[in-house]
């Protein structure tokens, strides 16, 4: 409690600082494995590939990567940049995946009738294939709320402010008050965050309770 | 009018779907494709809206070569009603059926005034407007999406076992609106069926397709049921069924029509 009183300050700073590094990162995430996601279930000979891709980027180990990716593309280890893109990774290779079982989940009769109506491709994909898909690929998204939220904590190993960085400062210095501040808030975040896509995805599809109403 | 001339369809596996195959639906008229399952009649539908294109042959549409038609602007100006309606399970009833004046240029409140007026025409209530499709029954879906083809006045209403999945009693009531519709509206319609009872209930002409979209028959309903032109088709038909066998009794000073095996159907008025 002691701990709590005199770093509530850089406790919230660091709150704020792992909220930049996760959010972005799932975000981004999800602009980039949603058309993945749809190519792979327009184009059946992709799929396996594509996500056989993917699933070779989830099985990098972490620390590596966050070393690695610096070096590559030139900017600063300890950046947030490198942190984002090192979740992005991640949570891309998690998000394609169900993004693409989330376009196999839309009805073929759905998808057939709107064709059949008048919809062009592009007009489809807006008003039918991606709200349709919203029930699966939120399950998806869950997921990767949760596993991203707790993967920033990793960066702090190499000096990347986040919640992690309580656990190593904690750690190091012996304040258990510390690591535990750092693990709770780090779990409320994750809950929190999945709360919101709850929230999100109900309003988002009323039909679906509408259905299950009946 | 729309005309099928010698038209062939290959999917990407083996033999063809539909082999060489000729017909016409007169202009204001309709006319039913009834056949076994897989015979082709989907796929002969689909070609007049471009869902499928034809390997070689051509489908005119007031003898325009729909090929030469952007399909997309084709298939708004063209009503198409799929079995179990093929509603959008994430807009509600009123949704829609505005969808189609929406992609015909119509603003949202006069898509949504006609989409109500819709709901009126095939005799839904209009509280159900705001429902979503999996909160009405078989029927009611089936209408909507009658409703829904009709919605921007068509001329050409395409209809792929539209009534398939309600019961008899709903299909058979289905069936006399559709009818009553008609008699109004005046729509080219090809429409398609396994159920040859359906086909005599609705069309002006019978196509009777065999396998690879092969016509066995074609002929006014009367003309089927009288003069089957094979055994395929009198079998499909069911020229000897009982219930196509009808006698007339007397009782009791009234003429009761009766089935082969003697059970009363209806009076006879002369
Ligand atoms: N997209 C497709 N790819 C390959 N083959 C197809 C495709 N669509 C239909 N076929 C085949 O073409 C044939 C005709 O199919 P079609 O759907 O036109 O028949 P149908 O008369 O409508 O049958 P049903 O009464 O069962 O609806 C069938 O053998 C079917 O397997
Ligand atoms: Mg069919």
């Amino acid at each position: 409690m002691k701990w709590l009183n005199q770093n509530v300050g850089s406790l919230l700073e660091l709150t704020v600082a792992h909220l930049a590094l996760a959010v972005p990162a799932i975000l981004l995430s999800l602009v980039i494995a949603v058309p993945i996601g749809w190519t792979a279930q327009r184009l059946r000979w992709a799929r396996d590939p594509a996500l056989a891709l993917v699933g070779v980027l989830y099985a990098i180990p972490s620390l590596p990567l966050f070393v690695l990716v610096p070096v590559v593309l030139g900017i600063g280890i300890r950046s947030s940049a490198n942190a984002i893109i090192v979740l992005t990774v991640y949570a891309t290779a998690i998000m394609v995946r169900s993004a693409a079982d989330a376009f196999s989940s839309v009805p073929l009769e759905a998808r057939m009738s709107a064709t059949a109506i008048g919809y062009s491709t592009w007009h489809r994909f807006w008003s039918v294939d991606l709200p349709l898909a919203i029930p699966v690929m939120l399950a998806g998204l869950r997921v990767v709320v949760v596993s991203t939220v707790s993967l920033v904590t990793v960066g702090s190993v190499i000096g990347i402010p986040s919640l992690g960085t309580l656990f190593t400062d904690g750690f190091q210095r012996g304040i258990v008050a510390e690591v535990a501040a750092g693990l709770i808030v780090t779990v409320l975040i994750a809950l929190v965050l999945d709360g919101m896509c709850i929230l999100a995805g109900r309003a988002l599809t009323p039909w679906a309770r509408a259905a299950e109403a009946r | 009018m729309i005309e099928f001339d010698r038209v062939t369809k290959r999917y990407a596996d083996g033999s063809p779907a539909v082999a060489d195959v000729s017909f016409t639906v007169p202009s204001h008229k309709t006319v039913v494709l009834v056949g076994s399952s897989g015979s082709g009649k989907t796929t002969l539908l689909r070609m007049v809206n471009r869902m499928v294109d034809p390997t070689s042959g051509r489908v005119l549409i007031d003898d325009v070569d729909v090929t030469t038609m952007d399909p997309v602007r084709l298939r708004r100006s063209i009503g198409y009603v799929l079995q179990s309606g093929g509603l959008l399970p994430h807009r509600t009833v009123v949704e829609n059926i505005a969808i189609v004046p929406r992609l015909n240029g119509a603003t949202r409140p006069d898509a949504r005034e006609r989409a109500l007026t819709m709901l009126d025409t095939v005799g839904l209530d209009r509280d159900l407007a705001s429902r979503f499709p999996a909160q009405l029954s078989g029927g009611q879906q089936q209408r909507v999406g009658v409703a829904r083809a009709l919605a921007s006045d068509p001329n050409i209403l395409l209809m792929d076992e539209p009534f398939g999945a309600v019961d008899p009693i709903v299909r058979r009531s289905l069936q006399h609106e559709l009818r009553e519709l008609q008699r109004t509206l005046g729509k080219t319609i090809l429409f398609v069926t396994h159920d040859i009872d359906e086909a005599l209930a609705l069309a002006d002409e019978i196509i009777i397709v065999a396998a690879h979209g092969v016509i066995a028959q074609r002929g006014t309903p009367t003309e089927i049921l009288t003069r089957p032109a094979n055994a395929f088709v009198a079998e499909f038909v069911g020229v000897d069924r009982p219930e196509r066998r009808l006698r007339l009794a007397d009782a009791a000073g009234v003429e009761v029509v009766t089935d082969a095996s003697g059970r009363p159907i209806g009076t006879l008025e002369r």
